[in-house]
């Protein structure tokens, strides 16, 4: 599963020359950027380098100004952003925005809307379909928080996700995301303002969600350990375009990227 | 209250209490602060008098011959003031020291500032003559504050009064908890009693207890000077035997977990139908119209919850779906109605007029939905007067009647077997109390399912919602639209019941007094919303209906703000609040408690993940 075998196939996600503007601001700039199936690939660039707009767009929680966004081939443009969200792409926040007000577990059961059927009248005559959607809505919710590990069950599965510690409350996002059943995850820096040995369990289990439930992952992080080691491919992006693509060593070399970005010293 | 008060005015200029458990001496008063609310209590007082209360509540006796509700009105405000000014702050690590002499001179003093005020005002009247402002600066009202007497005797017998009452007040706070119960359930026994006499009077008639009530009150109104005291004594006695079995029961019962639960819940929910379905066959006309009244605003506060307290989209045109009910009903059933005259049986036009009701929801919610927070409250507000002005409006009432609306409906037939008209109060809340049953059941069953769980999602954040794949869009219409069919119940019974429709019958008022209800009940809460309809519409009033206290319809609004201010102050979750909705209101303290569980989970189990230094970030 490295990027080159991928690039034989079509790739999951392409955009074609994207560009989003904010007034007269290039926030991208006919960005071409793709990820393969069963692929993790870090954005990494300095702050205001348009890693959270591409996120955004993609989502299309923003609009874009020009360009294609292709997902299985094919276009996103115009989609809101739940069409997207069920075509099969989910995110996490940059600024967890969790539902702080539902338990853990409605957090989750909530983001399967898109998968799930039942409408009013199914839950009003408490139809068996209805039921067993309920009950296999639960179960699925209770699978993805278990993968967490104990972090997430039992207690935890009716309390209010303000309560939750910050670290559990970027894993609760994540479950979150996952429960969209996607075959691609945006995880806006998922480690930020974590531990060490948060940060360090956080990046394995990347690599186990590509490796035991399939997805492809587009991370965006400062943490450079992480980067180096979730990502198949590492994409470098300094004001609204793209000036390095490669694997994490070819990248870090690279005198563009230094210039832009290690060299300034903004390193993690 | 007792969090939004500043810290410092619990203990300020009071040396630290070596022993939490020592009164401290009679004079050792926060001066400034008694004064500061004795002053605010006299301010009170003063309003309440020109808000003509006294005057017009005089009539209205509570204990024959010592006390009339307008009395009592003025009464309530320095006894509060002197209850209040010895409240003393409890929080951990801060000195708390045991009630004493303190509090009885404290509560003197300030009652008798309180009370000042209406001595203050009685001079004022006395001398001066601003009648042209104050319509209800009169004489009557000198006279009343001066027991037909002299002003000087005006001006001493109120702080003497003040200070009693004040007195009364801090006293009341030296008792233990067991005498404080005693106390409040013989004022409460003696007050019911006597405010609820209408409705006392009405229920012992159908039980043929007359011969009670003859007793008990006097033949011009009130309770007697002597079945007061009995009734006191009886309740305290109650009181004391009871011990609190009440609380311990609902204690007990919200321990329970499980299966268990669920059992003496679903008990509860019979029992509580049982009594409702019994309750009608005792009580005369004035009960059933009360109960009437307010399974009408039962209906329309549950739909109102599921748009505001479940979807948290702010609508104050809500009574545009009552009044589309309700015409819709007339037009389709009486014979009168202008242009169109069907004439269908009541159950078949409902059919249509929830169809109806549905797509103006669609037709109104398709534009506002799309808007957030202020600006939908705005629009929403717009369209409910927009309703209501083209029922009013020249152009339609070759269909509406305009002005003159749509009378002589006939009332609800239900299968041929009864009809359910004005006349009959009676049928007309069995009617209502099955629609509200449908209405609760429909409110429950939706809450807990898919679509219950994407409402509360587009309540925490919409943009997030959507971006969880919710079409936000879909989910809040469908949220107006089942708001506005529960709403068309209500109108539907509403013309039904009252015989015609008229445009002024939707006044932005209904609106408004819907939501207080929602809001004064507890917001996404169906008992609280229930609960909230008994209290403001059964006991005050709606906003044409009258309620147990008729005499208080003229100040019905006053109190409606009062009792609002006063709940978002002390109680902001609402009187019986959803779980979520307190929750959300003291997340801080919430988070806390969660966090020191947390941590001793995290020793426990060894687990260094989210410790405290991880929650601490947040």
């Amino acid at each position: 599963m490295t990027a080159a075998n991928g690039t034989a196939r079509r790739p999951l996600l392409e955009t074609r020359r994207l560009s989003v503007d904010f007034g007269g601001l290039h926030a991208l700039d006919e960005l071409d950027f793709e990820v393969h199936e069963g692929e993790i690939v870090s954005v990494i660039g300095p702050n205001g380098a348009g890693k959270t707009t591409l996120f955004n767009a993609i989502t299309a929680t923003v609009e874009a100004s020009g360009g294609d966004i292709l997902f299985e081939g094919s276009s996103l443009m115009g989609l809101d952003p739940n069409r997207v969200t069920a075509r099969g792409i989910a995110r996490t926040f940059q600024n967890v925005r969790l539902f702080a007000n539902m338990t853990v577990l409605e957090n989750v059961m909530v983001s399967q809307h898109c998968r799930t059927r039942q409408h009013a009248f199914g839950a009003l005559l408490y139809t068996p379909s209805f039921r067993r959607e309920e009950a296999e809505i639960r179960e699925r919710a209770e699978t993805v928080l278990s993968f967490f590990g104990s972090r997430l069950v039992g207690y935890r599965f009716d309390q209010p996700a303000f309560t939750l510690s910050y670290a559990n409350r970027r894993r609760l996002e994540i479950a979150r995301a996952m429960a969209t059943q996607p075959k691609l995850i945006l995880l806006d820096e998922p480690v930020a303002g974590m531990n060490p040995v948060e940060s360090a369990e956080l990046t394995g289990m990347i690599g186990r969600l590509r490796d035991e439930w399939g997805f492809a992952i587009v991370v965006i992080e400062h943490h450079m350990d992480v980067v180096r080691e979730v990502s198949d491919r590492v994409v470098v992006l300094d004001h609204g375009t793209k000036i390095a693509e490669g694997d994490y060593a070819e990248v870090s070399t690279d005198p563009k990227v230094i210039e832009a970005y290690l060299g300034q010293g903004t390193d993690a | 209250m007792t969090a939004t008060l500043p810290p410092e005015t619990g203990a300020a200029g009071v040396p630290a209490e070596p022993s939490p458990a020592a009164a401290r001496p009679a004079l050792a008063q926060d001066w400034r602060r008694l004064v500061r609310m004795g002053a605010v209590g006299a301010a009170a007082q003063i309003f309440i008098a020109l808000s003509n209360m006294p005057v017009r509540l005089d009539e209205r006796v509570v204990v024959k011959p010592v006390l009339s509700l307008g009395y009592l009105t003025l009464l309530i405000v320095p006894f509060a003031a002197g209850h209040r000014v010895g409240h003393q702050i409890k929080r951990e690590g801060m000195a708390v020291h045991a009630a004493g002499a303190q509090e009885v001179v404290g509560g003197i003093a300030c009652g008798a500032v309180a009370g000042g005020g209406v001595s203050l005002l009685a001079v004022l009247l006395a001398n001066f003559d601003l009648r042209e402002p104050l319509v209800n600066w009169s004489p009557i009202l000198a006279e009343l504050l001066s027991f037909g007497n002299e002003t000087w005797f005006a001006v001493v017998i109120w702080l003497l009064i003040g200070a009693a009452v004040g007195a009364a007040g801090g006293l009341l706070r030296l008792m233990g908890p067991a005498a404080r119960r005693a106390v409040v359930t013989m004022a409460l026994a003696v007050g019911g009693a006597a405010v609820l006499e209408p409705l006392v009077v009405d229920l012992a008639e159908g039980m043929r207890l007359e011969a009670l009530t003859d007793r008990l009150y006097a033949r011009r109104g009130g309770i007697n000077w002597s079945s007061a005291l009995g009734l006191a004594a009886a309740s305290g006695v109650l009181a004391v035997l009871g011990r609190g079995r009440i609380r311990q029961a609902r204690t007990h019962i919200a321990s329970l977990e499980g299966a268990k639960r669920t059992r003496a819940n679903s008990g509860l929910i019979v029992l509580t139908g049982a009594l409702l379905i019994v309750l009608p066959l005792f009580a005369g006309k004035l009960t059933n119209e009360l109960l009437a009244n307010v399974g009408l605003f039962v209906l329309l506060a549950l739909g109102l919850n599921i748009v505001v307290g479940l979807a948290g989209i702010l609508d104050l045109g809500y009574v545009a779906f009552f009044a589309v009910g309700s015409y819709s009903a007339a037009v389709l059933t009486a014979a009168t109605s202008p242009r169109i005259n069907p004439e269908l049986p009541w159950l078949v036009a409902l059919i249509f007029v929830v169809v109806i009701t549905g797509l103006v929801g669609l037709f109104i919610g398709a534009p506002v939905i799309r808007m957030r927070g202020d600006y939908l409250a705005i629009v929403t507000l717009g369209f409910g007067e927009i309703i209501r002005l083209i029922f009013l409006s020249d152009w339609l009432s070759g269909w509406f009647g305009g002005s003159q609306g749509i009378t002589k409906i006939p009332g609800a037939g239900i299968f041929g077997l009864t009809d359910v008209a004005g006349t009959d109060p009676r049928r007309v809340f069995y009617l209502v109390l099955a629609f509200c049953a449908i209405a609760i059941y429909v409110s429950w069953r939706l809450e807990r399912s898919r679509l219950g769980r994407a409402w509360m999602a587009v309540r925490e954040d919409e943009t997030v919602a959507e971006a969880m794949g919710i079409n936000t869009v879909n989910v809040k219409l469908l949220a107006f639209v089942v708001g506005a069919v529960l709403g068309s119940f209500s109108g539907a019974i509403f013309s039904a019941k009252v015989g015609s429709v008229f445009p002024n019958s939707f006044l932005i008022l209904v609106s408004i007094v819907i939501l207080v209800v929602v809001i004064f009940g507890g917001m996404g809460s169906i008992v609280g919303v229930i609960a909230g309809s008994a209290v403001l519409i059964g006991v005050l009033g709606g906003p044409k209906q009258p309620g147990l206290l008729a005499e208080f319809s003229e100040f019905k609004l006053l109190i409606y703000g009062a009792l609002l201010i006063w709940m978002m102050l002390a109680r902001p979750e609402g009187l019986i609040p959803s779980v979520r909705r307190s929750r959300e209101l003291h997340q801080q303290e919430m988070a806390q408690d969660a966090w020191l569980k947390g941590q001793v989970d995290d020793d426990l189990d060894g687990d260094d993940g989210d410790g405290p230094q991880a929650a601490v970030a947040t």
